[in-house]
């Protein structure tokens, strides 16, 4: 079973967003409130944090000193479909599962909206969605991989930041890509998550120019326990029949409440 | 560059060396098109952002030059200097395919010589009259006769007559050295843009200044090429139009037209603004960038309108003028248009000013303006002075709006912030307003044409919903209702409306929607592409127009589209395989004849061999005696490379086998360029109408001689310097929103992403002004004051500009009263203040003063 | 699923090569044949209408699928060459400008003083427009000037639009309105 996922090279994002709305398109997600929002004042991040609605996001961080030499940092977040996942780990109902791809996919007609995997995953990407009251993330896109096409956020990149392929592809592109950084001179440059040290290693990973504290990523994540292995068996079993169907039934809920909020606006 | 269009296309931008950006946020604005350079940039070329602001564009770029908004002729005219002192031109490219060589009348006098003004400017010392250039002096010098007699007869045909208007050669020295030849008259006027005066000027340090000019000139010549992308950070200046040919004279010097991975790229906004231009809905040209008949000019007759238009371009293409102009008159009046009346001319209406946005507003406000139809366009967000132009909203008697969504235009008697704050009484606006909705993209059918010149056709997914309908069904059912409207008239000042073809329902009932009287767009298409007046046979190409009336062809640049019934060429969806070549010829059809890089002769040396392997592209195959490669080429497809012009010859004629440039006289690109100004034949500093700083370049004078403004107590200027309002401005637009926001703030998964209007400052200003991150400010011009939240960020950056500190504003235009998301119109702040050669307004640089909002 | 797991992961090796240093597609590859395969998802049974992105000057691809007479998806097109699959933040939200229920369906229209907007007919509103038309230019038509020439032309109607319209309305526009002889005609190519 070959292992599928995203490598996000940080140096050639653009911050567009276009990530986050083919991601709303696809997934038929809300705008928060109906698209009324207050500015942060954080850059020009707006949207704030993964979520429920918010499937990923783009994060801006501005590093200049006072005479105005510096960088503008930009990186979209996901989901990173650890290969050891707390979230699935600690999930009661078997909800969550792992799929033929090695990604990590919460069932929506399963999800008893417990919370348990919100505090379980280190990387504070699960949230309930106010649509559907279920812990809701990013599903790499299941029903477009299991029929060839590429994730949606994946597609829509202008500048091929967030990049889908096997795993093992993606880990040669990403060294590769390191070591022309290196040899260009940036010497900041590196992988976070590529390999089996960060949680049994990231099915999202990123090249990152700074620590990953930088990102809002935590330097050593941890998982909740160690004593749920047997359940993640079972899930990834159940999770390859029933996935699909799943997918469809959130999204029917979520896109009539969009319907709803946008009217009510 | 003779065409109105850009030269190259976006994805050949990967094909470049290095790619400089400036007076654009390519990364934020035209996201896809910069993948390109991404592409460049992970092949090893250098990319450079000359910018105020240090945006997501600047974030990608190895070099970020910040630079004083509206300085950029300084900075560019400091590039040629460099270039040329240095000797770092192209000089093989520059002798054959440039008028370089041609020597200038003794008449002229530079801005040089004249502390900032160009020979022939006519003060007429009344200040209600603008000042004007007479560009008699600017012409080249011509020691011989015109070769050619006049004709015996008017016309048609109308070759004696062309040929008359061929002019004796200009006088020539190839080895540059004369000093009144091209070169050295450029060489002189850039000789004071030294890295000095550039810091100076522009704020770029000088350091930073030369390390940009050393990276594109080490990567210009035979092997390597580089691009120059821009946008309305170059064009709304009064001095805009002369801002883009600085960096055609740069690319020139350097070799970089007409070849891969050069070029300057022009990134337009809007969906079809290039189509829009071509096929112009703009008042001063008619189809495939002919001038408009126009009183002011020797235009009473059609003879003396080709006279007047082709005269200065005979021995360019534009040679063919009366066979675009005469299939022109065809496609208006059909077969009501005869060589016996002219073809119609007479019934043709005629400009008698400028009828631009700005001037048509200031009418309005004097209650000059009876209707207005704003479709698709919003000018009580986007229009400049906005709270002028939506308070001349209410003089009209009516005001149609056709648009996606209820637009401020639509709502300016009951929303504006004129009613709101009990200016305007929604019971006393006499003004009879009407909403039609719109249908979206994919309710209908037609072509757009993009940036890059390439007309695309979409296809009708669905009807749009209610009473909500294609613009093309709105203006073609007007059309039939005004037809029979005045079908019985029998006043002559109705006989043009009564010749005017207008056929354009559909002959069966239409398959792809259940709307029945929505129009056959594709009879619109063929009366653009044009068709043998008699038989209707579709014509393959421009080629094949004639000046009798023979074809019948309302736009000569798009003809080729439709060549045949089968075959809608902007329908065409075949990329090439692997993306190789990558010119993609089956994709979409790119105006003129699928040429994908104009000029593209110049893509190899004057012998027709490319100029390098590496840049290889068009070159002359001896073997078929013909041009070959992966383009169309832009030439005489069969016209060798040693071929000699003829004496007094006209078009392709009047070119040797170099002239790579065909719609400029005997095929020379224009460094100095004498005709087709209004404000000089070579680009010149300029301060903006509002600035903090005089002009340290012509300290005689400011602002150019012959800018436009409409002077009014409601639009009302700063004086350059003026304490009251210290800061310079500058508008702009974000990725996640569109303009005046129609199309994205009332979409929530747009308007969550930038949900209100924000002001960009420095940390120093903010600290100035006493102002924390997100704090509410006041924003204030001589026009009008808006609130806004401080977004304080180091990315703006205080510039010493001529020894004084000059902070910038940065301000996104693209909120307003209607939407999801709302906020203060930033066109509130603007002026109606103009360039002279298109009356562009000056968005980009203008001063301002900022405080905290009590 | 029409696709096998080894052809699908032939695919995903053929992109992966297709994205190594300098390339930066997200793909590399054409997707065409996925689509055609792409029947268990929600544009299952869609049919694709090749359209363009209506926001920039780019020129994206886009496909728009529609089911049940309805639109379903909108997404870049993979085969263009402009923009090979990508979309900008507002190209990916182009569904959002068709199925929005604040979109407005019935023509406005607010009478001289009125307070309130009233539906109106789509027809009579027409009628209404063309009958203003006629009398604005009837009224205000100049057929010479002070100096005795032809100018044929009124300078009271102002057009204002179409760089968001197809090229065939900026065609037909321009073409009834310098009929008529209404000169002052602008889009936003001055801004």
């Amino acid at each position: 079973m070959t292992a599928m996922g995203f490598y996000t090279d940080t140096t050639v994002c653009i911050g567009c967003k276009a990530c986050q709305v083919a991601c709303k398109e696809w997934n038929q997600l809300p705008a928060t409130n109906g698209g009324k929002a207050t500015l942060t004042g954080n850059s020009y991040d707006n949207t704030v944090r993964l979520s429920g609605e918010n499937w990923r996001h783009v994060r801006f961080i501005e590093q200049f000193d006072s005479q105005h030499n510096g960088r503008w940092l930009m990186m979209s977040d996901v989901c990173k479909h650890c290969s050891q996942a707390g979230c699935l780990e600690v999930c009661p109902t078997g909800a969550i599962v792992r799929t033929e791809f090695e990604t990590v996919v919460i069932q929506q007609d399963v999800c008893n909206g417990c919370r348990d995997c919100i505090a379980a995953c280190p990387f504070g990407v699960i949230d309930i969605n106010p649509a559907s009251n279920t812990a809701q993330k990013c599903t790499l896109c299941y029903d477009r991989i299991s029929n060839g096409l590429a994730p949606a956020c994946a597609q829509a990149c202008p500048t091929a930041s967030i990049k889908f392929g096997s795993i093992d592809s993606l880990r040669q592109m990403a060294n590769a890509r390191v070591q022309q950084l290196q040899a260009q001179g940036e010497k900041r440059a590196y992988l976070y998550g590529a390999d089996e040290s960060m949680l049994g290693g990231l099915n999202s990973f990123y090249l990152l120019v700074d620590k990953p504290e930088v990102y809002g990523l935590p330097s050593n994540p941890q998982l909740p326990s160690r004593n749920l292995v047997g359940g993640s068996l079972f899930t990834a079993l159940a999770g390859i029949g029933v996935g699909l169907a799943a997918l469809f039934s959130f999204r029917n809920r979520g896109a009539h409440k969009e319907a709803q909020e946008v009217a009510d606006a | 560059m003779g065409r109105g269009a850009c030269t190259t296309f976006a994805s050949d931008m990967a094909n470049a060396d290095w790619v400089m950006i400036e007076g654009s946020n390519m990364a934020e604005c035209h996201p896809i098109a910069f993948r390109w350079v991404m592409q460049a940039k992970l092949n090893g070329a250098k990319l450079i952002h000359v910018d105020p602001r240090f945006t997501r564009t600047s974030a990608m770029a190895d070099i970020h030059a910040p630079l004083r908004s509206g300085s950029d002729i300084a900075f560019l005219g400091g590039l040629i200097n460099y270039v040329i002192q240095n000797e770092r031109y192209f000089k093989d490219y520059v002798v054959n395919y440039t008028n370089a060589p041609l020597i200038v009348s003794d008449d002229f006098k530079d801005t040089e010589e004249l502390e900032g003004i160009f020979s022939g400017l006519i003060d007429n010392s009344d200040p209600a009259q603008p000042k004007a250039y007479n560009t008699a002096s600017w012409g080249f010098k011509r020691t011989g006769s015109p070769p050619n007699a006049a004709p015996a007869t008017s016309g048609p045909p109308y070759d004696d007559l062309i040929k008359s208007l061929v002019p004796a050669p200009a006088n020539r020295d190839n080895t540059l050295q004369d000093p009144r030849c091209v070169f050295q008259i450029v060489k002189r006027h850039y000789a004071r843009y030294t890295p000095e005066m550039v810091e100076r000027v522009t704020g770029v340090p000088r350091d930073l200044f030369l390390k940009i000019a050393q990276t594109i000139a080490d990567n210009s010549g035979p092997e390597r090429t580089g691009v120059i992308a821009y946008a309305v950070g170059w064009t709304q200046h009064t001095y805009g139009p002369q801002m883009i040919s600085t960096a055609a004279l740069l690319q020139l010097l350097l070799g970089n037209i007409g070849r891969p991975g050069g070029g300057v790229m022009a990134l337009r906004g809007h969906a079809t603004i290039q189509g829009s231009t071509d096929v112009p809905t703009l008042y001063h040209s008619i189809h495939g960038y002919m001038n408009h008949p126009d009183t002011r000019k020797s235009h009473a007759t059609l003879k003396d309108f080709i006279t007047t238009e082709a005269g200065a371009v005979a021995t360019a293409y534009w040679s063919n003028y009366p066979k675009f102009i005469v299939s022109y008159m065809k496609s208006m009046y059909g077969k009501n248009a005869t060589k016996d009346n002219d073809f119609g001319y007479d019934w043709h209406p005629k400009i008698t000013g400028d009828l631009s946005h700005m001037p048509m507003f200031v009418r309005m406000a004097d209650g000059q303006v009876k209707g207005l139809m704003a479709m698709g366009q919003n000018p009580a967000v986007g229009g400049q002075n906005a709270r002028l132009q939506r308070k001349a909203l209410a003089k009209l008697e009516w005001l149609v709006v056709k648009d996606n969504f209820l637009t401020e235009t639509a709502a300016f008697w009951y929303n504006s912030p004129e009613v709101k704050n009990g200016e305007l009484k929604p019971a006393d606006i006499q003004t009879e307003v009407f909403f039609f909705p719109s249908a979206q993209v994919a309710e209908g059918e037609g072509s757009f044409t993009n940036t890059q010149r390439l007309v695309q056709w979409h296809e009708r997914a669905i009807d749009p919903p209610g009473d909500a309908r294609t613009d093309t069904w709105w203006t073609v059912n007007l059309g039939n209702r005004l037809k029979k409207l005045y079908a019985d008239s029998n006043d002559p000042k109705d006989a043009g409306i009564k010749s005017l073809l207008w056929d354009f329902m559909p002959d069966k009932p239409p398959s792809n929607t259940k709307i029945a009287d929505e129009p056959d767009v594709l009879k619109i298409l063929k009366e653009i592409n044009g068709y043998e007046t008699d038989t209707g046979k579709l014509l393959a190409g421009f080629a094949a127009l004639r000046d009798d009336g023979g074809t019948t062809c309302a736009s000569w640049i798009y003809s080729g589209v439709y060549p045949a019934e089968d075959q809608n060429r902007a329908a065409n969806r075949k990329p090439d395989p692997d993306f190789k070549p990558g010119t993609h010829l089956n994709w979409g059809y790119s105006w003129p004849a699928n040429r994908r890089i104009m000029y593209n002769r110049a893509s190899a040396k004057p012998d027709g061999t490319p100029w390098s392997e590496r840049k290889k592209y068009m070159f002359w195959n001896a073997d078929k005696k013909a041009w070959d490669g992966p383009d169309v080429i832009d030439f005489a497809a069969t016209k060798p490379p040693d071929d000699k012009a003829k004496p007094g010859g006209t078009g392709f004629d009047a070119m040797d086998g170099t002239g790579a440039f065909i719609m400029r006289p005997n095929g020379l690109a224009m460094l100095y360029v004498p005709t087709g100004f209004v404000d000089g034949p070579l680009p010149t500093h300029y301060e903006p109408l509002e600035s903090p700083v005089h002009n340290a370049l012509y300290p005689k004078q400011d602002n150019s001689p012959v800018a436009k403004y409409w002077k009014r107590d409601d639009n009302q200027l700063a004086p350059i310097g003026d304490p009251r309002y210290p800061h310079v401005l500058t508008t702009y637009r974000l990725t996640e929103h569109h303009l005046s926001g129609v199309m994205s703030r009332w979409l929530p998964w747009l308007a969550e992403l930038q949900p209100e209007l924000f002001t960009e400052i420095s940390p120093e200003l903010a600290k100035q002004i006493g102002v924390n991150n997100t704090d509410m400010v006041k924003i204030s011009t001589p026009r009008g004051a808006i609130v806004a939240k401080a977004l304080v960020t180091a990315r703006l950056r205080p510039m010493t500009i001529d020894g004084k500190t000059v902070h910038h504003v940065g301000l996104p235009w693209h909120f307003g009263y209607q939407g999801v998301v709302t906020g203060a119109v930033t066109n509130d702040l603007t002026a109606l203040v103009g360039d002279p050669n298109v009356s562009i307004h000056e968005g980009k640089a203008f001063v301002c003063n900022v405080e905290k909002a009590s | 699923m029409a696709v096998s797991r080894r052809g699908f992961l032939k695919l995903s090796g053929a992109a992966a090569a297709g994205t190594a240093l300098g390339g930066v597609t997200s793909l590399g590859i054409n997707l065409t044949p996925a689509y055609a395969a792409a029947q268990s998802l929600r544009i299952k049974n869609a049919q694709a209408f090749p359209s363009v992105c209506p926001y920039c000057a780019v020129g994206c691809g886009t496909l728009v699928h529609v089911a049940n007479n309805q639109i379903i998806n909108i997404e870049g097109n993979p085969d263009s060459p402009i923009n090979q699959g990508n979309l900008c933040p507002k190209g990916a939200a182009i569904y959002q400008l068709h199925v929005n229920p604040n979109r407005q369906t019935q023509v406005l229209h607010r009478a001289p003083g009125s307070t309130s907007w009233e539906t109106m007919d789509l027809s009579q509103a027409m009628d209404r427009v063309a009958q203003l038309v006629k009398k604005t230019r009837d009224d205000t038509f100049v057929v010479q000037d002070s100096a005795g020439k032809k100018v044929m032309a009124t300078e009271a109607i102002f057009s204002l639009g179409g760089a968001t319209m197809d090229n065939e309305w900026n065609h037909v526009q321009q073409k009834l309105l310098r009929g008529l002889g209404v000169t002052p005609i602008e889009n936003q190519a001055r801004i």
